[in-house]
């Protein structure tokens, strides 16, 4: 398998799209990967059925920087009920490259804080630990 | 120009009638079978071996031999094969005495790890010989497991923790250290050399130093005895601890070194099978050294693979192995220091073993090791090493690290910097 880094997730690694803080996030959650200390905060606006708003910042590598920019293009402006169901294959879909077994913690890192922030919203269940199908 | 032709395993100057045949690395490399493999269509250049090193077929054959013809367990059997077994795997805790220079192999304990053989100093003397507001001396370039135990036995004592800083240059700050041990620590625990910056510790010194002072000493050799000659009486340490998967042997067993005394005097650290002497429901007694130690089935197999191990280093010779990887050592620094954008962090070659973490501009230490394994084949390791304050201590959350052994040949670094070249291009530098 081999993952290349292509042009567009360079771009979004260099120039990460909704990258920042917002002022009054009525949510807030972060995480780090140990293996490789990549940091990431998440900030989301939600009113009503509907996330407003979505910041994130973090550090890390190329992959999960990108991985959390696409993320956040997926979300604003969507419907809650959209929001929750973003998975992991959304995630490999938008990346658009085939990502090595040790790299997916680096691609899931946006998206498992997201998760962490809709159940801190009650939006949805915490997520559990269980083994990958 | 070094080419695995003419790098050789004699060391310069060596005195062709005292020192090994000379072997070339390119001859040595022949008897590591998985060197010959590729990844992504490429040959395999394997620049992790301060992660673990890779086995000769000596070593995986006497592994395989010992299944095939005498194994049995160890120690309990009055029939052959177990007699010839616990006499094999007994030789090999001979062998390891006399690699590091230890009088009585009872002083060689089995354990799975350096990180076990440090949790059962921990475990076992620490909680008889530290007390709330005794002091435990650390330094700042500590793997993990030499800093997690001793955080656990700080937690369960009351202890103190304190820590010997490092100079920007990654040599440990000597006259802190002196100023430190003016406080009277009972345990000075550090490392023969470091994994991240390769940085080689002054540390028969600083055990006289710290002897003076009181303290009893851990050396964690994990790093050293793999690379160079180490000898237990020079360095007059009361504990040393190593792995075995760090010098050409197998994963799953490790060594602990103590001082007779001391070890008479520590408590067991786990109790089952093997350790005792006489069993009551109630109470028992403790086996003599080194089997008080080791509780249960040991890991045979894998001490006659150390045993293997110990017989293929012996025969290159410890000051040719070390002489190497300084010649590759200085070589990789040139080489790499004339990477644009390349920061090395870390000492001079002569101060360091085999060892050179960098960065690359800003590209991620995981997004370069990425690209060097698919783009050129090379494997090297990328992130905080298992020493993460030590790697913020370099204003780092992460950094690459390429790191060499026996098998090491010029050749491996000139398609790393390729690689580093081409991670370049890719990040449009």
């Amino acid at each position: 398998m081999s993952m290349d880094y292509r042009e567009y997730i360079l771009d979004h690694y260099r120039n990460p799209r909704n990258y920042g803080k917002l002022e009054h996030p009525n949510v807030h959650a972060e995480d780090s990967n140990p293996l490789c200390g990549d940091q990431l905060a998440l900030d989301l606006q939600i009113e009503g059925d509907q996330v407003t708003a979505i910041r994130f910042q973090g550090r890390g590598c190329a992959i999960s920087q990108a991985a959390a920019s696409m993320l956040s293009e997926m979300i604003e402006g969507k419907p809650v009920e959209e929001v929750v169901q973003l998975g992991k294959d959304d995630v490999l879909d938008a990346l658009g490259i085939p990502i090595s077994p040790a790299r997916m913690k680096c691609a899931f890192l946006s998206l498992r804080v997201l998760h962490r922030s809709l159940a801190l919203a009650g939006l949805e269940k915490p997520a559990t630990d269980d083994d990958e199908e | 120009m070094l080419t695995s032709d003419n790098i050789s395993m004699t060391a310069k100057g060596g005195d062709a009638s005292t020192s090994t045949p000379t072997r070339t690395a390119a001859d040595i490399r022949k008897d590591f079978p998985i060197l010959s493999r590729q990844v992504h269509g490429k040959p395999l250049v394997y620049l992790d071996s301060t992660a673990s090193s890779q086995k000769p077929s000596t070593v995986i054959e006497a592994m395989s031999t010992y299944y095939e013809t005498t194994h049995a367990n160890v120690h309990r059997g009055v029939y052959e094969i177990s007699e010839e077994a616990t006499a094999r795997m007994e030789k090999a805790r001979v062998k390891v005495a006399r690699f590091i220079n230890v009088r009585q192999s009872k002083q060689i304990i089995f354990t799975r790890n350096t990180t076990e053989s440090i949790n059962l100093v921990a475990y076992s003397w620490g909680n008889k010989n530290i007390s709330a507001g005794d002091l435990i001396m650390l330094t700042e370039m500590e793997h993990h497991s030499n800093l997690i135990p001793w955080q656990l036995l700080a937690q369960r004592t009351g202890a103190r923790l304190e820590f010997v800083p490092i100079s920007t240059d990654g040599l440990l700050d000597l006259d802190v250290y002196e100023q430190l041990l003016r406080q009277q620590p009972k345990l000075v625990a550090f490392t023969h050399m470091s994994n991240v910056l390769g940085t080689i510790n002054p540390v028969q010194q600083m055990t006289a130093q710290a002897h003076t002072a009181g303290a009893t000493v851990l050396l964690d050799a994990a790093q050293s005895v793999p690379h160079m000659p180490v000898d237990v009486q020079a360095l007059d340490v009361d504990f040393l601890c190593f792995s075995a998967h760090k010098m050409l042997g197998p994963t799953g067993i490790g060594v602990l070194y103590g001082k007779r005394g001391i070890l008479e005097d520590m408590p067991p650290f786990m109790g089952g099978g093997e350790m005792i002497r006489k069993v009551g429901l109630r109470e028992s007694t403790w086996n003599d050294l080194p089997w008080k130690f080791e509780a249960g089935t040991p890991a045979i197999a894998e001490a006659i693979g150390l045993g293997a191990a110990v017989d293929y280093l012996n025969e290159l010779g410890m000051e040719n192995v070390r002489w190497h990887e300084q010649e590759i050592t200085t070589y990789a620094m040139t080489q790499l220091q004339a990477v644009p954008g390349l920061t090395i962090y870390g000492p001079a070659a002569s101060e360091r073993g085999g060892v050179i973490s960098f960065t690359l501009g800003d590209i991620h230490p995981h997004d370069l090791a990425s690209i060097l394994d698919q783009e050129v084949g090379v494997a090297i390791r990328a992130g905080h090493h298992c020493a993460q304050p030590l790697v913020e201590r370099l204003g780092l959350a992460a950094t690459a690290r390429a790191s060499f052994y026996v098998y090491t040949i010029p050749e491996d670094i000139d398609v790393l910097v390729q690689g580093l070249h081409k991670a370049l291009q890719i990040f449009n530098f």
